[in-house]
């Protein structure tokens, strides 16, 4: 045991220059990036693997993190994304069944700079009244000043796209094991390759396999990758598609190129109008196929239509967000994680409509075209971390590309070898 | 969906007494709901038997009922109020199974009323342990293999199938009443016959063991729009074996990863939509196995409970309003979160610190009793403690738990652990204790590794790694001590100061690690701005803004502190329930709220006990969730410059902190802390009495056994001994002779080392009176002058009174009056006060005088009509007696009686026999015109059986023998058989009065009354003890009739009192009327006598 005076200092400063000292866990370095904050009491390493957060400091307002540790499965990327990770109190031990190592290990796995031990409910407040702010975290540089300085002149998250740090760099093609297959891009596709064969799968997911009921899975689905969250992919191929995971700069005549029944608009990091060339390939692929659009993907989707978007003050991050469908009335609590957000006036007349509205704060959380199978949500269905209620949409993402396509689902018992 | 406008009156049944299993939980929840439900305009009746609760207050309900909690009463009140609608999901099990019991025979369709929150399929399917299974099985959820039994022979049969350890599981009992482990046939017998005449449907489910599991419980709401949100989960810091009330519990669950969470969230759904609870709220138990984290389901309460009070208070989601609102057909989305105002109830709450729930035993009351920890409740209470970690929330709440701790350990107490051969360390951990936490600290500083200690307690790693650095951080400390120089401070540097203080450190444990006084610890650390700062319990982590005046303490950097607009007021609660401090002194405080909060002040609350409606933000302006510590409080007022700070009506715990608080300039309000010390020194008292010319029975004081005896002997036997200042009469017995006071001075004089033990002259065959009165200082009213149906030497808390007084004449309740009014004149009594009086031979001997709020204010504040707290807060803040118009006594013509409640059923084999030490968990109130009706209510309402026919075992002491005959002769006369000892019998037969013989139990002659109690042919014991000795035969017949369900009174007067009770109920005269309409009995008759 040593006391705080023994520790490995590091500070982390604001644009604003409010600073705040505390103790390094994880890697040693200086690392920039807006300061937002997660309200989830759980699920440290999905965030810390979140496409989404790339060029974010994330700060956890609950206090103990890192008490599980870490473990194999629980990741939404091979990565982890966050800039730097600030936490009150960082668990030294860990303890669970599926815990493979520490936190703060992993932190300095992978080059992660990490604080602890600063008032984090004040930094929080702070954001939450003054709105999100640049901030640099830094083990090396111990100068209160020189580190506001360094945030004050480090870049803004709007109008830069993250999405290329994000994106894959070729398809990818999403199994039970993960991503399986990596595929040649869709243009240089041989005529064997465009059709990879289809898969069985049983009606009890990929875990217990304890019967053999299920069908052939019927929906290719292209996921144009923006910063692609795992759990997206899994709740796809769950349901028995085949989600092809494509860089957010393949063209729509690429994804066409793929025969897909359903493209996935993901989610994914920053400023969505910062990537003209998604917004552009939407755009043509509206009437094409059955489009779903996640998170970052919503606000591509409002863009491509002519609708607008804008930045929050301090986002929705956190797993406790109510929103009611319009349509329903049913209310779901669902995971959020995003900065930006579409403008409800905006979408007047562009065919859009909005279909759910968060009970905080009654912002747009999900849209759909008036004719076409197009539809999307600001929060995330997926969960991965958060409650599961809104994964039904997935459901619902297959039931339009059933409308849609004309493939039969084929479903009974699966022949013999 | 809007509010159901097809309901217009709806019944609430309470939780009744206090009793383990059941304490202020029901209060706070069943208050919250009769605001809830009379804010949307519902009329709201009220049934509940326990006077000391806020929701039995007038205000609180439109029609109150202080009635038994039994089909037939809650019939009649149905009868008369015709409610449309009847809420049985608030008052506990007890209301959930009486909800139940009136629905199934029918009486609910007779009236047509409605089960709202919980329908009657829910309860049962949530209930019945067979149905329940069912349902997850079918809903697909895993839950420990288990088969059903309802004799011995299944449940041997099962254990064979199953393998031990086994669990056993009474069905339908309150806080697992009857439930045990077996780890072998022994046992099996045991424990499984135990649970079979535990249950009341005479079913225990014997189940594969998942002992050693870890223990998640989830808080779920869901409306009938099927929204559901989870409130909280809580991880149990003891594993699976105890019960959850008997564990530490933290919220949030802080070792199961979102995965696991989310799973356990999705089953929680399942389980709420296949039990079809579709408005309200309830808890669900999950194990989970370590080491493959395999999930099985345990069990569902379909109701507000323990965990969800204890859920309310760690996120600040009030659940019993919202379930309240939600039974009416609101959905979540309709209701506003209180707290932000501007959001929906319908959302998850995330918190930004650490929440550890302590419980509270009361072992040292049950002599006898085992203290090992297990699937039934034993523990009377619980202190609740907020930290930004687990390691400062785990510290704080041991000090909240009122048990001379500072912290986990390095507090100068408990050491003896410390000496213990790790051998034996280790040994003790393996059977879960209330000590644990204590014992593994020791374990921790002798070596023990983590391992090892998880091996043997399953307690997880990373509580007992967190443990582990608080022990690191005491014995880092130790090592620094030698550099401080004698009489210097010691040489803390801030940082270190502000870590320990992160860590939860107490200023006295930092004192005793580097011997220093605690005085210079505080002085040293304000010298270093090392203060604590105030955070705010706002439900969102601060994503939102808040508006709850809900408040911790912590060492942070932003205060979030909010300075007073009005002049303001601190009242100090009582911190956890424990025997001889209850829930009437938490209602004491709120009336000090409520009142003072009308008078214009800002009212701050500071408790730490997570059950009352003391720390429901609601109640005051402002709560501080703190521990009740000289150095928590003081920060506080450091804080708040309290104009006022109210320490007389938190019981004990405040009451020790006043002298604290004024050597710090703290103004204390009220009867002044001299005038408390007054009358509680002896010395000082005596004076008192002698000045007044009053009478006190003979005493003295003595710090030796030799001093004791000494005096003892100048007194003469027999004597009541105790050690000064205690609360509830602990370590406080009636001795006759040297070997008896020999044995008490060595256990006494640790019970409270800095005072010596009293040694009063006992007044046998006296009548005990307590009077409760308030002064301002000048005038003085009497409140109630009550008359206790024990006679003296009963623990006042552990007797049953009467008010009015019943046996008294006038110019003895006169000479009451003018004593009282003397004393308090003399002791500038500006408040509330109590005087226990004795009359022997016609003198009355004042026994003692406590210038605070007592036990009895709110059973005399409801059989009087007059809010006693109240009046007494406002005098506090200065209003005369004349301006708030209490001038003259209140004449009541109905009769009210008290009765306590016994936890003797929960602890097997100890003697139930009465003494001066107080061991009742709560109480009960009856109240009728007539006094037999009155008594009959109170008793039945107790939870005993009053028979109007069959068979009464009488056996009495010589002395008793004449009073036997007229009792006799009545029971006979009222149709009973008697069976008699053979000199009770031989005294009956001589006067005629037929009565059958028995052999004494220790004669081995022939058939005793146990045996006849183990045939279910005795409906009364009339048994009354001989002083001198501890008498086995009795303390048997007394332990067989607790286990059989026997009424058993050991007085005469009890007796002639029961047979008038047993009498009215012989006669039908047992009617329900509501409190409202006695008090408006009252006040007519006040105005008449004004006109």
């Amino acid at each position: 045991m040593t006391t705080s005076n023994d520790r490995k200092p590091a500070i982390l400063a604001l644009e604003d220059g409010m600073v705040f000292q505390g103790c390094a866990f994880g890697a040693d370095g200086e690392r920039t990036g807006e300061v937002v904050f997660n309200t989830g009491m759980t699920g440290y390493q999905e965030v810390l693997t979140d496409p989404s957060y790339r060029g974010q400091i994330v700060t956890m307002t609950y206090t103990e993190i890192g008490n599980y540790g870490i473990n194999s499965e629980d990741v939404e990327s091979g990565q982890i994304w966050v800039e730097g990770f600030v936490v009150r109190e960082n668990s030294p031990i860990y303890s669970n069944w599926r815990a493979e190592q520490s936190l703060s290990e992993y932190l300095r796995q992978h080059g992660i700079v990490g604080i602890e031990g600063i008032d984090t409910r004040m930094l929080t407040k702070h954001i939450r009244d003054v709105g999100a702010q640049i901030g640099v975290i830094s083990t090396e540089d111990l100068d209160a000043d020189s580190l506001v300085e360094k945030a004050q002149q480090a870049p803004r998250l709007v109008g830069r796209d993250l999405v290329q740090e994000v994106t894959c760099r070729h398809p990818r093609r999403w199994g039970q094991s993960g991503y399986e297959q990596d595929l040649p891009p869709a243009g240089q596709l041989s005529l064997e390759i465009t059709a990879p064969p289809r898969r069985w799968v049983s009606e009890h997911g990929p875990r217990p396999v304890s019967s053999l009921r299920g069908y052939w899975e019927t929906y290719r689905v292209v996921v144009v990758d923006c910063g692609v969250k795992q759990n997206i992919l899994r709740h796809l191929y769950r349901r028995g598609c085949d989600p092809i995971v494509v860089p957010a700069s393949t063209t729509a005549q690429q994804i066409l190129a793929w025969e897909p029944d359903g493209v996935v608009l993901s989610n994914g990091p920053g400023d969505p109008e910062a990537l003209p060339y998604v917004i552009d390939t939407t755009r043509h692929l509206i009437g094409k196929a059955p489009i779903f659009g996640i998170c970052l993907g919503q606000q591509i989707l409002a863009l491509a239509f002519g609708g607008e978007t804008y930045k929050l003050k301090f986002g929705h991050r956190g797993g406790n967000h109510p929103v009611k469908s319009l349509e329903t009335g049913q209310i779901d609590i669902t995971t959020q994680n995003h900065g930006f957000c579409v403008d409800l006036d905006s979408i007047e007349g562009t065919g859009l409509k909005l279909t759910h509205v968060n009970l905080n704060d009654m912002s747009a959380e999900g849209l759909c075209h008036d004719e076409l199978p197009i539809f999307s949500v600001q929060f995330h269905p997926e969960a991965g971390p958060g409650p599961h209620d809104a994964s039904y949409l997935f459901g619902d993402f297959i039931e339009d590309m059933g409308q849609f396509g004309t493939r039969d689902q084929t479903s009974g018992e699966l022949p013999p070898p | 969906m809007p509010k159901r406008e097809d309901i217009e009156t709806i019944l609430i049944i309470g939780s009744g007494p206090i009793v383990i299993g059941q304490a202020c939980e029901f209060d706070y929840s069943g208050t919250q709901a009769c605001k809830a439900l009379r804010e949307e305009g519902y009329r709201v009746v009220l049934v509940n038997s326990n006077p000391a609760t806020i929701m039995t207050d007038p205000e609180t309900a439109d029609r109150t009922y202080i009635e038994p909690l039994n089909t037939e009463t809650i019939a009649r009140v149905i009868a008369q109020e015709k409610p449309d609608a009847l809420l049985p999901t608030l008052g506990g099990q007890t209301g959930l199974n009486l909800g139940l019991a009136l629905s199934e025979s029918g009486i609910l369709s007779r009236y047509n009323v409605e089960l709202i929150g919980a329908n009657r399929k829910v309860i049962k399917k949530a209930e019945d342990r067979e149905l329940f299974k069912d349902a997850m099985l079918a809903a697909g959820l895993d839950m420990p293999q288990s088969a059903f039994a309802s004799t011995m022979g299944d449940a041997r049969r099962i254990a064979r199938s199953l393998g031990f350890p086994l669990i056993i599981r009474p069905s339908a009992t309150l806080g697992g009443t009857g439930g045990g482990t077996a780890h072998n046939d022994e046992q099996l017998e045991l424990v499984v016959g135990r649970g079979l005449d535990a249950s009341p449907m005479n079913e225990i489910l014997v189940e594969e063991s998942v002992l050693g599991w870890k223990e998640i419980e989830l808080e779920v709401m869901r409306d009938t729009n099927d929204t559901v949100v989870i409130v909280c989960t809580i991880e149990n810091f003891d594993p699976m074996g105890i019960h959850t009330g008997d564990s530490i519990t933290v919220a949030p669950a802080q070792t199961a990863t979102d995965y696991e969470c989310q799973a356990m969230r999705d089953m929680g759904f399942l389980i709420m939509r296949e039990v079809g609870m579709d408005s309200g709220g309830s808890n669900i138990q999950f194990a989970v196995d370590p080491y493959d984290g395999r999930v099985v389901v345990i069990e569902m309460n379909p109701r507000v409970s323990r965990s969800s009070a204890l859920a309310s208070k760690a996120t600040g989601f009030p659940i019993a309003k919202i379930a309240a609102k939600l039974a009416v057909g609101y959905t979540l989305d309709e209701i506003p979160n209180d707290i932000t105002r501007e959001t929906p109830a319908c959302f998850e709450p995330t918190i930004d610190y650490v929440v550890t729930k302590i419980p509270r035993w009361a072992f040292e009351k049950f002599p006898g009793a085992d203290p090992e920890l297990m699937t039934q409740m034993k523990s009377v209470g619980e202190a609740m403690s907020i930290g930004r970690t687990f390691k400062e929330s785990l510290q704080k709440g041991i000090r909240s738990l009122e048990i001379g701790r500072f912290g986990l350990g390095g507090d100068g107490q408990g050491v003896h652990y410390d000496q213990l051969p790790r051998k034996e360390l280790l040994e003790l951990l393996l059977t879960p204790h209330p000590d644990r936490l204590f014992q593994l600290r020791s374990a921790m500083r002798a070596g023990v590794s983590l391992d090892e200690l998880f091996e043997l307690t399953k307690i997880d790693p990373w509580f007992l790694h967190q443990m582990q650095e608080i022990v690191a951080m005491q014995d880092e400390l130790v090592e620094r001590r030698p550099q401080t120089a004698p009489g210097q401070p010691p040489a803390i540097s801030p940082p270190h100061m502000r870590q320990l203080k992160r860590a939860g450190f107490s200023d006295r444990q930092i004192a005793v690690l580097t011997d220093a006084g605690e005085e210079a610890i505080r002085d040293l650390r304000k010298e270093m701005g090392v203060e604590p700062v105030v955070k705010l319990v706002d439900t969102c982590a601060g994503e939102f803004e808040a508006f709850s005046p809900y408040y911790y303490l912590t060492y942070e950097r932003e205060d979030e502190f909010r300075p007073s607009t009005e002049p303001n007021i601190i009242i100090l609660g009582g911190g956890p329930n424990r025997i001889g401090q209850g829930i009437e002194f938490d209602y004491c405080c709120v009336h000090a709220a409520f009142a003072l909060k009308e008078d214009g002040f800002e009212t701050i609350i500071i408790n730490s006990n997570p059950e009352t409606v003391s720390t429901d933000y609601d109640t005051s302006d402002k709560l501080y969730f703190e521990p009740l510590t000289l150095e928590d409080v003081l920060n506080i007022c450091d804080k708040e410059q309290p104009d006022g700070v109210i320490v007389q009506f938190g019981g004990q715990t405040p009451l020790n902190l006043a002298e604290g608080l004024q050597e710090h300039d703290v103004p204390i309000i009220g009867t002044s802390p001299e005038s408390i010390r007054r009358a509680e020194d002896r010395e000082s008292f005596k004076q008192l009495i002698d000045k007044l010319g009053l009478v006190q029975s003979p005493n003295d004081t003595a710090t030796s056994v030799e001093g004791a005896i000494a005096a003892a002997h100048e007194i003469g036997y027999p004597v009541v001994v105790r050690p000064s200042y205690v609360l509830g009469g602990r370590a406080m017995q009636i001795v006759y002779n040297d070997e008896q006071l020999d044995r008490y001075m060595s256990a006494a004089v640790e019970a409270s080392p800095e005072h010596p033990v009293l040694i009063d002259k006992f007044l046998e065959d006296a009548i005990e009176i307590d009077v409760d009165a308030i002064a301002d200082g000048q005038r003085c009213v009497i409140g109630g002058i009550m008359e206790h149906i024990e006679e003296a030497g009963i623990h006042s808390g552990d007797s049953a009174c009467v008010l009015p007084a019943f046996s008294l004449a006038e110019d003895e309740l006169e000479e009451i009056e003018r004593q009282t009014k003397a004393l308090a004149r003399e002791l500038e009594v500006i408040g509330l006060m109590n005087v226990q009086y004795a009359i022997r031979n016609e003198v009355l001997h004042v026994l003692e005088v406590n210038p605070r709020a007592s036990r009895t204010v709110p059973f005399v504040s409801k059989a009087i009509g007059v809010p006693l707290a109240k009046l007494a807060a406002r005098v506090m803040a200065g209003k005369t007696l004349d301006e708030l118009g209490f001038t003259q006594e209140v004449n009541i013509e109905h009769t009210a009686v008290k009765c306590p409640v016994f936890p003797f059923g929960k602890f097997s084999g100890i003697d139930t026999i009465l003494g001066p030490e107080m061991k009742s968990t709560g109480e009960v109130m009856g109240i009728d015109a007539r006094f037999g009706a009155a008594f009959a209510k109170a008793y039945i309402a107790a939870g005993h059986i009053l028979p109007t026919r069959g068979t009464v075992f009488i056996s009495v002491r010589n002395r008793d023998k004449r009073d036997a005959i007229f009792l006799g002769r009545r029971l006979n006369e009222l149709g009973f058989h008697i069976v008699a000892t053979e000199g009770t019998a031989g005294v009956l037969r001589r006067v005629g009065v037929d009565a059958e013989v028995v052999y004494r139990v220790s004669d081995p002659r022939g058939r005793n009354v146990i045996d006849l109690i183990h045939e279910g042919r005795i409906d009364l014991i009339i048994n009354t003890p001989r002083g001198e000795e501890p008498r086995e035969d009795q303390r048997r017949i007394r332990a067989e009739a607790v286990l059989y369900d026997v009424p058993s009174i050991t007085t005469m007067a009890g007796a002639i009192v029961a047979v008038m009770g047993i009498e009215a109920l012989q006669h039908g005269e047992i009617d329900v009327k509501a409190l409202q309409d006695y008090h408006e009995g009252i006040i007519h008759e006040a105005s008449a006598a004004q006109s």
